[in-house]
């Protein structure tokens, strides 16, 4: 007998985005966390996420930052003896976490992600200076000093283009009223 | 002569990869294959959106599918992460019918259709499967004698899906190396992670994970390491100078896309080889073969 009920719907809702619903299946073997290059460096590793998840600790799996800290190599997944889709499964717990508002503030990843879709939202493509620069406008413009090697060095072999590639004014509307609709409908099944 | 949909993605097309997408397309046209970019494509949405809304990064793919099938060919990216993704997004619409149903109304709104019957493939696949070794070693005008070379793979190339090669002991590559007159070191961490793209908010976990990578080719007596991923090459090129500084290493490895060391090998040129464009200086390592 179980003593504390799992909390049933932070499951369902993983289980609910494409790739998540292997939470259900997990041995518990820790093969994924032997596997991942990043795991001594996250809060939790990606079993003890699972884990956690089916406890029902809603609030400290989607504050971790651990799958933020996920590289999505995919080592896990073709691993994994249950079949399970660790990294889509990792996916599915940072998108849960944005739209929870329990995205971290202890990993810049939810940041960059957000300066890499807000451009390719507005964009359909995705410009590199323009999405560094704003990344480090987002979340701190004082680490962008550190990087002026980095880019000097890019600059002077020709590799970093100011100019965004765009698409043309029928495509980039037909692409705005196919992400319009998506909005409009919901991801989540 | 052999025709494919061609699918840059953004960083070969405009970005930091730009000598990638050149020299893919350079190195094509030797071997009688024809890529034919998609038009008007977009941005493929890669691990960002995935990541934050699912149904809208299908969208993103599922648009460039249905361009691509228009014409009937495979598609052909020359890019690790759009070649996983584009992959990704036909499996999910056979796998997950409710999400196909959502993905279905979204093209329809964009007056676009997808029956799901485009295949996807990676560049390094045509070029050693479809072409073959034999026909790329016949075009070899300067062979490479031997130069030491670390086959990188990177991970998305050979994972998640079954693929063209093994998902960790991946060969195809280095038996590209081979017919070019190369000589493929062994590599045993060829198929682990560069950092990717935790290079901008997390620099130092990637830093060290590019060390490894970097002592493993090295101690294996490696001149240079050729990539078949932008992001790959970006990495350990653009950050070779982060590694040295911040884990006092000092390692001077050429970092080249593989479609640049077919074209050395075919006395290809600039504008063509982009080979200026490389941060680690390759001039040493190639001054032999140009």
């Amino acid at each position: 007998m179980e003593k504390k009920t799992p909390n049933r719907s932070l499951i369902d809702e993983i289980s609910a985005i494409p790739g998540g619903e292997g939470v259900r299946l997990c041995i518990q073997c820790g093969t994924c966390t032997a596997s991942c290059p990043n795991a001594d460096r996250m809060e939790h590793t990606p079993s003890q996420l699972i884990a956690m998840a089916r406890a029902g600790m809603r609030d400290e799996v989607l504050s971790s930052n651990a799958m933020w800290y996920c590289l999505s190599c995919y080592l896990c997944t073709v691993r994994c003896p249950r079949g399970i889709k660790q990294t889509e499964l990792m996916h599915a717990l940072e998108s849960l976490a944005v739209r929870q508002g329990l995205a971290t503030g202890r990993s810049r990843t939810p940041i960059m992600y957000r300066s890499f879709n807000d451009f390719v939202y507005s964009l359909g493509s995705l410009p590199d200076f323009g999405f560094m620069a704003w990344f480090y406008i987002l979340s701190n413009p004082l680490r962008a000093v550190r990087m002026l090697p980095v880019l000097m060095g890019l600059i002077r072999h020709g590799r970093l283009s100011v100019k965004a590639r765009r698409l043309k004014p029928e495509g980039a509307n037909q692409l705005r009223a196919m992400l319009d609709k998506a909005d409009s409908i919901g991801g989540a099944a | 002569m052999r025709y494919y949909s061609y699918f840059p993605g953004c960083s070969s097309s405009e970005g930091f990869g730009k000598a990638y997408g050149q020299s893919a397309l350079a190195v094509a046209k030797v071997l009688d294959t024809e890529l034919i970019e998609i038009e008007d494509w977009n941005c493929c949405g890669s691990t960002p959106y995935s990541s934050e809304d699912e149904l809208a990064f299908l969208c993103l793919s599922a648009r460039n599918l249905a361009l691509a099938e228009k014409r009937g060919f495979d598609l052909v990216t020359p890019c690790s992460s759009c070649y996983v993704n584009l992959k990704r997004t036909n499996s999910y619409l056979k796998q997950y019918p409710e999400m196909r149903a959502k993905v279905d109304e979204c093209l329809a709104a964009g007056k676009l259709e997808y029956h799901g019957t485009v295949k996807v493939r990676h560049l390094l696949d045509v070029l050693s499967n479809d072409i073959g070794y034999e026909a790329i070693k016949a075009k070899v005008t300067k062979p490479l004698n031997g130069l030491k070379v670390a086959a990188y793979y990177g991970c998305q190339i050979v994972r998640p899906t079954p693929g063209f090669d093994h998902p960790e002991f991946p060969e195809s590559l280095d038996k590209l190396i081979v017919s070019l007159g190369g000589e493929a070191v062994p590599f045993p961490l060829k198929s682990r992670c560069c950092g990717g793209s935790l290079i901008i908010p997390e620099e130092g976990l990637a830093l060290n994970l590019m060390k490894k990578l970097f002592d493993s080719a090295a101690s294996n007596g490696a001149e240079c390491l050729v990539t078949v991923c932008p992001l790959c090459q970006f990495n350990l090129d653009a950050y070779q100078s982060r590694v040295n500084k911040k884990l006092k290493a000092n390692f001077n490895l050429p970092v080249l896309f593989f479609t640049q060391l077919m074209g050395v090998a075919f006395g290809l040129s600039e504008p063509d080889l982009g080979l200026k464009t490389c941060v680690v200086p390759t001039e040493k390592v190639l001054a032999k073969f140009r």
